[in-house]
This record gives structure tokens, sequence and C-alpha cells, in this order.
């Protein structure tokens, strides 16, 4: 009888009850909400980071990443390969590159580039470029005169499909090395910043341009689960030759790493502040409700109810109240976050700004389960323990003083 | 066999900076199974008596025992017993509990006691059947006057057969048909289940009823009388 009447206590004033219920859905709902927010961003981050070329690991030739030159390249490509195809997860996708540092240049305009050699057929199922070609066509494995450039850089240099770019980088030998491309197709990335940066042409074109007798600048590797990352990175630096490098996408995206790690510490204290906002008026309201009632909880004591047992059924009060309102909160949640899951945020209004970050024009939230637990542990445990508060004080109430009252 | 024992009780409030004597040194014994009625104007300590009496407060000096039980050498989780098997509490304002039911509001005292379901709804029924309820065990007290709501107040108070039932100013709100159709219903009980009723009152119609009268003035018992 005592869920019972906690139950009916709690209905017994239909618009308070109603008024906190509010503030605990409106709670749980902004937490669930805005963190899916938060989640999309970082989601966004990361993959925008991995995609555009970065993989989930890469193997460098030592020096490499700190001086992007020729001549930090990759000899042994054979022995990569074969090391790489025995021993990386089944559903794995790798590819060999040359990257290296140029300048792009038509009859008008010049401009610093990132060259990028690729093994077409690999590179499209290994970073954004399979996907993003959006007029023309993707570049043919044989096609050595063939360049695809971005939109952002194709509208900068006023030139269009199928025209000429000619491009420049030091060769091996120390000389500048330079070969004339035809634009063959256009593709259009997440950030402008992409489609300005690098320009893609078939691997053995770059390495015959800059004299690299079949090395490579890098191995890219995208596993078909990121948390594998560091047990495969691992494992690979055992096995590669020595002097090769191994990086994590973690090492080579430190900014994105650091954001992800301190998004979770916001996500926690976003969580806090809200509870904090939310608590206050919880704890007034259910106090507001204990001393409405003191003549009653006077009378349980006079009729020898425990204050223990005063304090559990005020609290059991308090637990009906959260469960309510975090079943409501969650649908509210999942019912916003689906549907503007469809279309997502669009952010093209300030794309300089969210550029900046890294992150896409069009963000979509996204609800992990860790989120959700964490704000329903959140208003959960912390609603009962502000609800203790008044539970207490109506378990203190001395029967004399409490049956005074009118 | 006495069932209420006070010695030289005293019992000082304090007012804000003042100290009120709310009871002198007061001496009663009453009996088991008596109908006594204390009475007194407004502030001569009939209310902290039986406040005394049902262990919601505590004396400042003397010997108070019920039930052969001295109450200054029980903690509050021992009083909060003591009231809960030994004492039934009937007040002015009725005190129902709003959300709960006639038949809830009596099984309530047995629900704390601990008594099993099947065992609380037959004596719960059996009760207010007994005070003149048959029929109105679903109602809540929002649904029932105030007789019928002091009538569960009652049922509530025996139905745990405590060895006391305090009853301060019963009939205080009732008007004087329903106060006195609530006494004799409460002297019925007194008289077939030897229920040891003590109130608390101003009201001539329940000094009538009571078998003794004990009269207080400023804390101190002053009159004393037994109805043969």
């Amino acid at each position: 009888m005592h869920f019972q009447l906690a139950w009916r206590n709690v209905w017994r004033n239909p618009r308070r009850t109603t008024v906190i219920l509010i503030a605990v859905i409106v709670g749980v709902w902004s937490m669930i909400f805005l963190n899916s927010l938060s989640r999309g961003f970082l989601v966004d981050l990361e993959e925008n980071g991995i995609a555009t070329l970065t993989g989930h690991i890469q193997i460098l030739a030592p020096d490499y990443h700190r001086d992007p030159v020729v001549e930090n390249s990759i000899a042994r490509t054979e022995e990569v390969r074969r090391l790489l195809q025995r021993e990386l997860p089944p559903d794995s996708v790798w590819g060999s590159r040359v990257r290296v540092n140029g300048i792009a240049s038509n009859a008008r305009h010049s401009s610093g580039v990132t060259l990028v050699g690729i093994e077409p057929e690999r590179e499209a199922r290994l970073s954004f470029i399979g996907g993003a070609v959006t007029r023309g066509e993707y570049l043919a494995p044989d096609d050595e005169i063939g360049i695809l450039v971005g939109q952002a850089l194709l509208d900068k240099f006023e030139t269009r499909l199928g025209n000429k770019l000619v491009l420049m980088s030091q060769d091996t030998g120390g000389q500048i090395g330079s070969r004339a491309f035809r634009i063959r197709g256009v593709f259009r990335a997440q950030l402008e910043a992409t489609e300005k940066q690098y320009v893609f042409v078939v691997l053995p074109a770059a390495q015959k341009m800059l004299q690299m007798d079949g090395a490579v600048s890098q191995f890219a590797v995208v596993l078909p689960d990121s948390e594998m990352v560091d047990t495969v990175a691992g494992r690979l630096q055992e096995i590669l030759p020595g002097e090769l490098e191994v990086w994590t996408w973690k090492e080579l995206l430190p900014l994105v790493q650091a954001y992800l790690g301190m998004m979770d510490g916001f996500i926690f204290i976003w969580n806090l502040v809200v509870f904090v906002a939310m608590g206050f008026g919880l704890v007034n309201t259910i106090l507001m409700a204990v001393y409405e009632r003191m003549r009653e909880f006077g009378l349980f004591k006079a009729l020898g109810m425990r204050p223990g047992r005063i304090l559990q059924d005020v609290l059991i009060e308090g637990f009906y109240l959260l469960c309510i309102g975090l079943v409501a909160g969650n649908a509210l949640g999942f019912v916003s976050v689906w549907t503007l899951a469809q279309t997502g945020i669009d952010l093209s209004a300030v794309a300089a700004g969210s550029e900046y970050f890294g992150i896409s024009r069009v963000v979509y939230p996204v609800l992990a389960a860790k989120d959700i637990v964490m704000a329903d542990v959140t208003v959960f445990v912390l609603g009962l323990l502000v609800s203790a508060y008044p539970a207490l004080k109506a378990a203190r109430f001395t029967p004399v003083e409490a049956l005074g009252r009118t | 066999m006495s069932i209420v024992e006070c010695e030289n009780v005293r019992k000082v409030y304090a007012q804000g900076q003042v100290k009120v004597e709310a009871l002198k040194g007061l001496d009663l014994v009453v009996e088991k199974g008596e109908f006594t009625a204390i009475a007194g104007p407004s502030g001569s300590g009939k209310t902290t008596l039986l406040n005394l009496m049902g262990g919601l407060d505590a004396a400042t000096s003397g010997e108070l025992r019920v039930d052969g039980q001295r109450l200054a050498d029980l903690s509050q989780t021992e009083l909060a017993e003591m009231r809960l098997h030994k004492v039934g509490f009937i007040f002015q304002s009725y005190n129902l509990i709003p959300v709960l039911s006639a038949l809830e509001n009596v099984e309530f005292v047995m629900l704390l006691q601990g008594v099993p379901t099947k065992e609380r709804l037959e004596r719960a029924r059996s009760i207010l059947s007994e005070v003149g309820l048959e029929g109105m065990f679903d109602r809540r007290p929002n649904e029932l006057s105030g007789g019928q709501q002091q009538r569960v107040a009652v049922a509530r108070a025996i139905v745990s057969n405590p060895a006391i039932v305090l009853a301060d100013e019963p009939t205080a709100n009732l008007d004087s048909k329903t106060g006195g159709s609530l006494l004799d219903m409460m002297q019925a009980l007194n008289q077939n289940k030897k229920v040891t009723f003590i109130f608390s009152t101003h009201d001539r119609m329940v000094m009538e009823h009571a078998r003794r009268l004990v009269v207080i003035r400023d804390g101190r018992v002053v009159e004393d009388k037994r109805r043969s």
C-alpha cells in the first residue's frame, strides 16, 4: 500500500505535479538532444578527418611526418603490401599514395596544392574521393594524364573540365619535376578547404613526375571498426621493416583527438548544469508539497510510523516523478533527434566558421548509448538525492508540532 | 488494573523567552476499561496531558507509565512502536489520509504493524461495519460527512486493539446529534470490547457520557468524579 499511497500522493495536486514533470522532461530532453548534436559534431569531425586522406592508420617513412618531402619515401613497397595483405583484419581497406606539396598553375593562376598520387580502385574505398566526383569522371587506373580537382580550385583557377593544369614539385633529384594534366573530373568535399588543397592523379604519373622509382609517400589503412586501431597499429609496428613508422589517426589529427577528449567532459558538465537548474525546481516543489502535508506526517508519526519509513515514502514519490519524467523526456529526445536526423542541421550560414573546425556544412545528430545513460543516470541519481532533503524534513517533524499546524 | 499512571507529572514549554508550565505535578491513574473525560478550560493542560500519555511528547519531570511501561525509558523508535501497538488516537479534525479510502485508512495502522493483507481487510471491514459505515468502504474522506469521517477515525483507532484510545475533542467539529451518535458508538465499544477511552473535552455531552470525569485546572487535577 505504501507504493499505492505514494502514487496517489504524486497526483494529489495534478497542477504542481505537471509543473515538476515538465521541468524533468525538458531537462532530460535537452540533455539528450543537445548531447546528440554535440556528438554529431564530433562524429562529423572525426569522420571528416579520417576520410580526408588520413584513414585510421598510416605507414610512413621516417621523418615524413615531420617533413613531407619526396625524399622521405617508402622504397620497400612490395614487402609492405604483402604484410598488409596478410595481417590486416578482414574487410580492411588499404592503399598506397604519393603525397607531396607542389604548385598547380594554368595560364591565369597558380596556387599551392597537395599532389596526391593514388591507386584509383583502392582509393575509391579508402577516402572521400571515391564518391566525391560530381562532374566529369573518376580516374581510370591507366590514365596518366588525368587529374581530379576540387570545385573550389576550379572556380579559383577560372578553368573548366577538360582543360589543362600544370603541376610542379621537387623531385628526388632535387630538380623541379613538372607535368601537364588534363582535368578529367571535379570533386566536391565537405570542406571548401579540401577542394582547394588536394589534386589527384594516378600513382604512376606522380611517381614518374617526381622520379620516385616506384617508391610511395605513405600507405593508408581504413579498418572495419575504429576500436581496432590501437591493436592493429601495434601489431603493424612489430612486423613492418624497422625503419617504417606506424601512425594512428589520433596521432595524425591531435586537434580532433583533443576535441573528442574534451567533449565527454563538456557533455558531463552540460548535464550537470541542466540538472542544477532543474534540481532547484524539483527540490523547491517537493519541499512545498512536504510542508503542505506536515499535519499528515505528524499523523503518521502519531500512528507509529518510523521516521525511516516516512523518508522512504517521500523518496518513492520522487522516484515516480523521476521515472515518468525520464520516460517522457527520453521519448521526446528520441523523436526530436530522429526528426532532425532526416534533414541534418544546415550550417551553410556559418560555413567558414564550421570549416575552421573541420565540421561539415550539414551536421546530423548522433545518439550515443553512453550519452543517454549518462543523462538518465544523472537525472535519476541526483533527482533522488535532492528529493532526500525534503524527505528528511518530513521525517523530522515532531508529531506535536506537526499536528498543531492548521 | 491500571493502564495509565501519572505521578507528579510536570511539563514546561519554552515560548520564546517565557517558560510556560502546562502541567504542575499532576497525579492521575486510569484503570483498564474506563471511559474517562478530562475536562477543563482552555490552557488547563488537557491536550498536553493526552500528548504525554500517547508518547507524542515527553514530560519535563515525573513518572508516566502506559500499560506498565515507563515512557521515559523509551527511545523515539520505541515510543513509535508503543504508539503503533498500544495507543489509538482520535483527533478533533479527524486527520484521515485524504488519498486513501475509508477502508484503506483503517487498514493503514495494521499495515504498519505488518498484519497480512487478508486479515487486514477482514478486520477493517468488520470494524467499519461495527461503527455503522457498511457500504462506504471505498469512499474517500472528502466523500464522507464529518460524522462519518470521525467514525472512520474511531475505527482506525481501535482496529489494532490498543491498550488505550486517546480522543482529543472528538466532537468539537460535529453537530450535537452526530456527536451524540458518535459517543453512543464509542460507549458501546467501550462496554463490548473493553476498550479504554480517555477524552479531552469541553463538550458537556462528552462529560455526561463519561463514567469518570477528571477536571484539571492550571495543570493540576482539581476534581475527580466517578459515576456508577
